[in-house]
């Protein structure tokens, strides 16, 4: 499955979230790609699911995907308490 | 195009043709700090000051031009302050063509907090600066910044530390 991690630059906060999502889905056993990306190129694009600080995914309106918004972006905790249900839901939806 | 130094235009030839090298050019942590980008127990009146101070170390450096202190401010009031990125702590940036010249980051801690506008995370006492001159170079270093974020005894340490040495040692050789 996908997922798009964003912040305002696509060089920041999106990266420390991409690293952690990534570490979480591999600890879970889940097959995840990641790309982390700016609010700009995000807003076209399509992924299982986005993640994003809670500030940007407010300016992240998608039809068709997913927006999970963490408060802390070093919480470890939060993240996987957002995340796994999330990918778990989207790996039972297609029956893997 | 002028304005970019030679070393860093070796850098960006490299990361465009040689995925392999990128991971012999990323630095770590411990050699971007230096004394001159740590300042404790600052008094600013306002987020705004605290992001300049930030900026002007990196500035000092020559790892920015000045308008990319400007940028930093603006990303802020144009985005929200999203760049509060866990309670206390705050990590302004800006793209790297708005001024950046090198990798950089600076960290200052503030004697009083201020609020940044972040109402998960506000106020801040933390402000890490940094400067990345793509999206790659600096992924090291951001994993070390998380994983030290993330230790509770480093941050008491950074919070009642007057001690730039002494952040640098544990930086350098961890906590135990």
């Amino acid at each position: 499955m996908k997922v798009i991690t964003v912040c305002g630059m696509g060089l920041g906060t999106s990266l420390i979230l991409l690293m952690e999502v990534q570490s979480i889905a591999a600890k879970h056993g889940f097959d995840v790609s990641g790309e982390a990306t700016d609010l700009g190129s995000a807003l076209g694009r399509k992924c299982d699911f986005f993640v994003a600080s809670s500030e940007i995914a407010s300016q992240l309106a998608s039809k068709n995907a997913l927006i999970v918004g963490i408060k802390n972006i070093i919480d470890k905790n939060e993240i996987e308490n957002k995340i796994v249900p999330v990918m778990q839901a989207i790996a039972d939806k297609r029956g893997e | 195009m002028l304005s970019i130094d030679r070393d860093n235009l070796f850098l960006r030839e490299l990361d465009i043709n040689c995925s392999e090298m990128r991971g012999l050019m990323q630095p770590l942590l411990i050699d971007l700090l230096s004394e001159d980008v740590i300042e404790l127990d600052v008094g600013v009146a306002d987020w705004e000051e605290a992001v300049q101070f930030g900026g002007r170390l990196l500035e000092k450096k020559g790892l920015i031009d000045h308008r990319y202190i400007d940028a930093m401010i603006n990303t802020v009031k144009e985005l929200g302050a999203y760049i509060v990125i866990a309670p206390g702590i705050a990590m302004p940036h800006a793209r790297p063509e708005s001024g950046a010249k090198q990798i950089g980051v600076s960290i200052i801690t503030l004697k009083n907090p201020v609020n940044f506008g972040n109402k998960d995370n506000d106020p801040v006492k933390i402000v890490i600066s940094l400067c990345a001159i793509d999206h790659v170079t600096h992924l090291g270093v951001l994993s070390e910044l998380a994983l030290l974020l993330q230790d509770r005894r480093f941050l008491s340490l950074l919070l009642s530390s007057r001690d730039k040495n002494q952040i640098l040692e544990v930086i350098r050789n961890g906590l135990d």
